[in-house]
């Protein structure tokens, strides 16, 4: 492929985004129905943008984000209902706290070197630890959870009668976090990544201070799930210890860059366009088995394991490079 | 799974504090049992296999439906528990995890998550989610020494336990089937050149893994509600076990069951229902932080 191809390529790139950007803003003018479903999806590519820092760059697999997920619904609410602050600043609190807590747990992680089961197991411990907490501590709402008043159209309050204001907000915070995993993935940190996931020693070996590469992407990939919790909580106006920090929500959010290719920028959008339809319509089919969604998921999993082990992207990227070598 | 709550302190009395620990004890066994199946799994496979509780909770359907349908003893059911869970478990591994062993660890975790996924969902379906207990006219036989009173159905589960933990310990140091486990888990790759046929091994080995989950199941059904999630109770806890004693560590799992079973009893005396659990999980953090070989840790972790 010549250098004038490639330029052109990229230009061509460039406003197919464009105009995909610009389609999607006006989408929900033409089909409102389909409002609730975009709205998570881009809630779950953002999670799943988050997660796939940490797990698909880096290659440490959290069986726990919902702990930052959890987290980032509770700080924000809990700010709300006590001190009346407006979810707009307590969004910055939440990822804070997500940073905070995630570094916090990468540090005593990372620091010997915890990899593999044994770091996919300790998140998921501290995610139980949160759960149960938030479960048995009735000042943040106790089994009950807590909801979140409504005060009618409040933009100031980020609550709105319509669907649209949180349909573009989820739309531009997920670009913001398909913006960024692109920019890491092209920096010299996206590589430090890279190395610490491929080898750990060879990389110490040249120089790539692998600590400091996980804490990093630790801490991006607990803030931007936290914003997730936040949007979230804010779009439903209700949580509880089991729909924020369950092990059902950590499943959700690392099967998404599972299924689409862990390690890309557009895994996680490609697998929450796949998966977040599938589960919301068989959770509305087969509502007095909520246990259907879950069991296509299981089956989804092993499947996409057994026979695609880099997710859809690792298909698409072979056919694109297939094309491209035959000069299509 | 514990005795009694903490009702303020005259509750605290000498024999309830007994009372506590030894049932502690005794659901320790069974955490030892379920612990051991675990680790032998890890220890042969190199697999972490987080459909353990998921195995856990089909053990105790298996009995709880033998029993139901059949109207026989509990204690028989044990032995439909142990085949029907070691079929699954060697399937588990025949189709799913021996096609892709050469995988990186994590996908090998990955696939037993989306097994954990399919059946305790499979048991929603079918089963529906609600608890079922099953009716034994054992359930109301307590011993009493002195003031301390032990239920029958605790103490037999703790037999039972550590009679299939003996068993399993006499097939693998005294038969030729263990002997070839034994090997395919140190050395691979010289066990094949020997002659073993490694890939049955490792069909044979989840097979004895999951029926340890299945007996310990069983033998806990006469005592523990069974419902679809009921795993989730339990996994955590055989994960915790098999990190204190060791991953891969037999013996250190054996141990390690017992004082997870103590510290458990411990925390539902000082700790409320939701948050009981808050002791073993911290256990679980600080071994995994400061010594993740284990207590018992050959260093193969």
């Amino acid at each position: 492929m010549d250098k004038y191809l490639r330029r052109e390529l990229s230009r061509k790139t460039w406003f197919a985004i464009i105009a995909i950007l610009a389609g999607l803003h006006v989408l929900p003018w033409v089909f409102p129905g389909i409002q609730h479903i975009m709205i998570m999806i881009f809630l779950f590519t953002l999670m799943g943008q988050g997660w796939n820092v940490l797990g698909g760059y880096v290659g440490q697999f959290s069986f726990g984000h919902s702990l930052f997920f959890g987290l980032g619904a509770y700080v924000s609410s809990l700010l709300f209902i006590r001190l009346t602050l407006t979810p707009w600043i307590g969004i910055f609190f939440s990822c804070a706290a997500g940073i905070v807590l995630g570094c916090f747990i990468g540090f005593l992680s990372f620091r010997y070197g915890l990899r593999g089961p044994y770091f996919a197991l300790i998140m998921l411990a501290f995610a139980e630890i949160f759960h149960m907490t938030a479960t048995g501590w009735s000042w943040v709402g106790g089994a009950l959870g807590i909801s979140i008043p409504l005060k009618g159209n409040t933009p100031g309050l980020m609550q709105f009668v319509k669907k649209e204001p949180y349909y573009l907000i989820s739309l531009w915070m997920m670009t913001g976090a398909l913006y960024l995993a692109w920019r890491i993935e092209r920096s010299r940190l996206g590589l430090y990544f890279l190395a610490t996931r491929e080898d750990v020693d060879a990389a110490e070996a040249l120089g790539v201070n692998t600590f400091r590469a996980q804490m990093i992407a630790m801490a991006i990939s607990a803030g931007l799930t936290a914003i997730g919790g936040t949007l979230y909580a804010q779009y439903l106006l209700y949580i509880d210890p089991d729909s924020t920090f369950g092990v059902v929500n950590s499943v959700e959010i690392m099967l998404r860059p599972i299924i689409g290719g862990p390690g890309t920028v557009l895994g996680p959008l490609l697998g929450s366009v796949l998966l977040t339809p599938l589960s919301e319509i068989t959770r509305l089919a087969f509502q007095s088995y909520s246990g259907v969604y879950l069991m296509i998921y299981g089956v989804i999993l092993i499947l996409v394991i057994m026979f695609l082990p880099n997710g859809i992207m690792g298909i698409a990227r072979k056919v694109v490079s297939t094309v491209l070598r035959r000069g299509y | 799974m514990h005795a009694g709550t903490f009702t303020g302190s005259n509750a605290m009395t000498v024999s309830f504090v007994i009372e506590s620990l030894l049932n502690g004890l005794l659901i320790g066994g069974v955490y030892s049992l379920m612990a051991i199946g675990l680790t032998l799994i890890f220890g042969v496979m190199r697999v972490v296999n987080f459909a353990h509780g998921s195995l856990i909770m089909l053990g105790m359907y298996a009995s709880y439906w033998t029993v139901t349908l059949f109207k026989i003893d509990p204690y028989l059911s044990i032995l439909v528990s142990l085949g029907a869970l070691f079929l699954i478990g060697a399937s588990i591994q025949k189709f799913l995890i021996n096609p892709i062993l050469n995988a990186p660890e994590h996908n090998q975790l990955l696939l037993t998550l989306g097994v954990s996924l399919f059946m305790e969902n499979f048991a929603v379906f079918v089963w529906s989610p609600d608890y079922r207990m099953m009716k034994t006219f054992y359930g109301e036989i307590n011993f009493h020494i002195g003031d301390v009173s032990i239920s029958l159905v605790r103490l037999l589960a703790f037999v039972f336990a550590m009679v299939l933990a003996g068993i399993l310990y006499l097939i693998l140091t005294r038969t030729d089937l263990g002997r070839a486990i034994r090997a395919a888990s140190e050395e691979p790759i010289g066990a094949v050149l020997m002659g073993v046929n490694i890939r049955r091994i490792y069909i044979v080995t989840f097979g004895i893994g999951a029926a340890c989950a299945g007996v310990s199941g069983a033998a806990i059904t006469p005592f523990i509600p069974v419902y679809p999630y009921v795993g989730w109770l339990f996994v955590i806890t055989a994960f915790v076990v098999v990190v204190l004693g060791g991953m891969g560590n037999m013996l250190g799992a054996f141990i390690g069951g017992l004082i997870i079973g103590l510290a458990d009893s411990v925390g539902a005396m000082f700790l409320p229902g939701a948050m009981k659990s808050i002791i073993s999980f911290s256990i679980f953090i600080i071994i995994l932080l400061f010594k993740p070989t284990g207590l018992f840790g050959r260093g193969n972790g």
